[in-house]
């Protein structure tokens, strides 16, 4: 049964520098109880598009240019924003990207949660709270009826975006537009949301538009799928046709940057550049309570130009051991050797000459560069700092610098906004190789960019760590990503190494109970199997 | 959150106790003493009245007196009426300006908030640009030139309100209480627009509107609260700018404030009176940004719940 239909959706944006076409003629169908999947990139349209729908997008300086969306026998577009605001939340909800800023710190869970209750039946506090608290329960929150009651401070993202999800539900909608909904969340995190999706789909028979700009994400839940690019749908068609028969070079794309088995090594066989033995990092908890142990008791090895692999969810230790190696924090026991000196109690001036040969590249490359610097003046810092030039060469350096990270030399004094998140992280890049350092620290460097543009930068790290003969740590919590570019890998939980060994070995054959969880809850894996199996086939056809 | 509260009044204290040290040595060591007048007064007339006011005493000997005095919450005669103690002087002037510092922030937050809220909600359009504009105007106008404005343009031109006194005619609070309150009033504006701006244009505003609240709803449950965060934590520092304020308006409008007793204080060189007032009012100054913390903390859930642990 077609739930909602959108037929030729356009809209465009009438800004001072000229009309922006987000949305150009965008047809497709939602029925009860499957799932329309939009795939593109950040900027392809794809929210504007759903936003439009409800009337979400600020007009002006959008504009509806034509289309119909027929939904319960009327067209959304021509709805009075009154009578708009009857089907908004009530007959179609949606489920935003980001849990930690898409609920209001101010009010409470459960004051949130039953307000469509109260705004669309007229129902008493009462009965909505107890409405409210059952549908709590059924995404899977424990302890319903205290938790009306919390901040949505008090919960985690995962346990947010369930909140998230349980608002959207609670109306009872026959559509859920899910935006990026698990975007933000970790692996086994999002495997859990999309389960929870899924049954709840099935079990109220609602339709679901799935906004994501990750093909893997969508390959298991999707039944039908629309990539988009530029306002456009320049493909549609049933999951299955996407996937084994893309038609389209840019589905085509999207499909090669989902990171699949890569990285040749030849790890020299010398005395490890970093070592670990027994490191134990504590950070004191709040009044009264125990200290919080980040890294339990750790012993690892770098090699030269070894690329390393940590692997483990957000609050498993993995940034905190990133910054203890680096000597960014103090270790509370054991020891840190880096280039066979001791370090672990090295004073700030002890480690100054040494911080050139060790750097760091932050997962977010919006918030680490200096929004007041230029590129120049980012790169030239460290440079002049370390005394690495003088002023006469710094010019020739800085160029030199941007020409490695594949940055155009006429960027060279624009400030941060004026670049893309990926060329952003290029910058960051830059500056992290410019003081020629040895070892390199890399926490989450992809993690905040879009799939095509994390292969980019993948690439280029690739490309650095055999050019510079760098050493890297890699910290992630995306196997697909670690397994792309390391020669070893090590998963962390709870602050203790609970697995290492070759890539293969990890991957292959899991030895651990949560590293088998990790696996199973990277998106897509089924892709990266039926095309083992299939290239299998294949081999032995030919 | 009774821990932050015992331990916000404990910094106080060495605050305070600043502030009477410095004040206590700096009116001593200006020029000239409380009895230099005009005519020269005979040398035993002089001695007779420093020994009676105990000036006569070495210095740290005053400064201990004074402080044990204090702490049994007497201020001291006063050196320039005769007879009238200090706490008398104060409790006669604080019914006053304390009115007046009520009319003047009442104004300034219904003013200011309605004003700043009004042009987030708008914003680069005329519901922004004038309010703002009016308010940049307010801030600029220092209190001795648009007292004197207002009075010449309702008080003599349009002859709508009284110019001057307290109480005394009907309608003569009206203009003090605006001259006073307008620059605040200006600040709150500005304050509130960048806070309700700032909220406005948070996630979970999208998501609030994606229920099917009406705007109105989604402005006064979801926007207000954390929007008008900025203006609380702000009223501590308004309470100060409208006591310092008080002093120039009295004087403008000839109300017998504390404000007046204040600048007279220190023209008369009334040693007990300055440092009387000056103890009194900055403790009550850091008395109201003790408040308008606590408020501002209970208001925003987080730091509630840190306090409650």
């Amino acid at each position: 049964m077609k739930l909602l239909q959108v037929q030729d959706l356009a809209v465009h944006f009438h800004t001072r520098n000229g009309i922006v076409e987000a949305v150009n003629g965008v047809s497709f169908d939602v029925e009860a109880g499957k799932t329309f999947a939009i795939i593109g990139e950040s900027g392809s349209g794809k929210s504007v598009a759903c936003y439009s729908m409800l009337g979400l997008v600020p007009m002006p300086p959008g504009r509806i240019e034509s289309g119909k969306v027929l939904f319960q026998e009327q067209d959304l577009l021509g709805l009075s924003e009154r009578a708009l605001r009857k089907v908004r939340g009530k007959g179609i909800s949606i489920i935003f990207q980001d849990p930690m800023t898409s609920l209001n710190p101010y009010l409470k869970i459960g004051d949130q949660l039953t307000e469509p209750l109260r705004q669309h039946f007229g129902m008493d506090k009462k009965t909505a709270w107890q409405k409210g608290t059952e549908i709590l329960e059924e995404v899977g929150i424990q302890n319903a009826a205290a938790r009306m009651n919390a901040w949505p401070f008090e919960f985690s993202g995962g346990m947010r975006q369930r909140v998230v999800i349980a608002m959207a539900l609670v109306t009872e909608p026959e559509i859920i537009i899910a935006d990026e909904p698990t975007t933000a969340l970790d692996v086994t995190v999002q495997a859990q949301i999309l389960r929870l999706l899924k049954e709840l789909q099935q079990r109220r028979n609602i339709g679901v538009i799935f906004i994501s700009h990750d093909l893997s994400v969508v390959s298991d839940i999707a039944d039908e799928i629309a990539v988009m690019q530029n306002g456009k749908f320049v493909e549609q068609g049933d999951r299955e046709a996407i996937f084994r028969n893309p038609q389209h070079d840019y589905t085509k794309m999207l499909l090669a940057a989902v990171p699949a088995t890569q990285k040749k090594s030849d790890i020299v066989d010398a005395a490890p550049l970093v070592s670990l033995s027994n490191l134990v990092v504590e950070f004191p908890g709040g009044k009264g309570q125990e200290k919080i142990r980040a890294v339990d008791n750790v012993t690892l090895e770098i090699k030269p130009q070894e690329i390393l692999g940590l692997v483990g969810e957000s609050g498993s230790g993995k940034s905190t051991l990133g910054r203890a190696v680096l000597r960014l924090l103090t270790p509370t026991s054991g020891q840190v050797v880096f280039e066979e000196q001791d370090i672990s109690e090295y004073s700030r001036s002890q480690m100054k000459p040494l911080r050139r040969r060790m750097q760091m590249i932050f997962q977010d490359p919006y918030s680490s560069l200096n929004p007041r610097m230029t590129v120049y003046d980012t790169l030239a810092e460290p440079l002049l700092l370390h005394k690495i030039c003088n002023r006469k060469t710094l010019d020739a350096e800085v160029f030199a610098l941007m020409d490695s990270v594949g940055l155009s030399r006429e960027s060279v004094l624009r400030y941060p906004h004026e670049f893309s998140g990926g060329q952003r992280q290029r910058i960051a890049i830059g500056r992290a190789i410019s003081t020629k350092p040895s070892f390199i620290v890399a926490d989450e460097p992809v993690s905040a960019l879009d799939v095509t543009i994390q292969s980019q930068i993948l690439d280029l790290l690739l490309d650095l760590v055999n050019r510079f003969d760098l050493t890297m740590l890699f910290i992630s919590h995306d196997l697909g990503v670690v397994r792309y570019l390391s020669d070893r890998i090590v998963v962390m939980k709870d602050g203790i190494l609970v697995e290492s060994g070759s890539v293969e070995a990890v991957f292959e054959h899991p030895t651990e109970d949560y590293t088998r969880a990790l696996l199973d809850a990277i998106p897509g894996k089924r892709l990266f199997l039926d095309d083992a199996a299939e290239s299998m086939e294949e081999g032995t056809i030919t | 959150m009774w821990r932050f509260i015992g331990f916000r009044f404990l910094q106080a204290i060495p605050v305070i106790l600043a502030v009477i040290t410095v004040t206590f040595f700096l009116v001593r060591a200006a020029p000239g003493g409380p009895f230099d007048q005009e005519k020269a007064v005979s040398d035993q007339v002089r001695a007779a009245l420093e020994a009676r006011y105990q000036l006569d005493l070495p210095m740290h000997e005053q400064y201990f007196s004074y402080l044990e005095d204090l702490f049994r919450g007497d201020m001291g005669p006063s050196f320039y009426y005769p007879g009238r103690t200090v706490n008398d002087l104060i409790f006669q002037g604080l019914p006053i300006t304390a009115e007046l510092g009520f009319y003047a922030l009442v104004i300034a937050l219904v003013i200011g908030c309605l004003a700043g809220v009004l042009a987030a909600l708008k914003p680069n359009t005329a519901q922004d640009y004038v309010p703002m504009s009016v308010a940049m105007i307010g801030i600029c106008m220092p209190s001795f030139l648009l007292g004197p404005l207002l009075v010449l343009i309702f008080g003599i031109w349009l002859d709508l309100l009284p110019v001057s006194g307290w109480g005394n005619s009907a309608g003569d609070k009206i203009l003090p209480s605006i001259t006073l309150g307008a620059m605040t009033a200006a600040y709150i504006a500005r304050l509130s627009r960048s806070g309700m701006l700032e909220v406005l244009n948070q996630d979970y505003m999208r998501t609030a509107r994606a229920k099917g609240l009406p705007e109105y709803v989604v402005v006064i449950k979801h926007a207000l609260r954390g929007g008008l965060l900025p203006v609380v934590s702000y009223l501590g520092p308004a309470f100060a700018a409208l006591l310092s304020g008080s002093f120039v308006v009295e004087t403008v409008f000839q109300i017998p404030g504390l404000g007046r007793f204040y600048i007279q204080a220190a023209f008369n060189r009334d040693y007990t009176m300055i440092l009387g007032t000056t103890v009194f009012l900055s403790t009550l100054i850091v008395f109201f940004n003790l408040l308008s913390d606590i408020v501002a903390a209970w208001l925003n859930p987080r730091l509630r719940y840190q306090f409650r642990k």
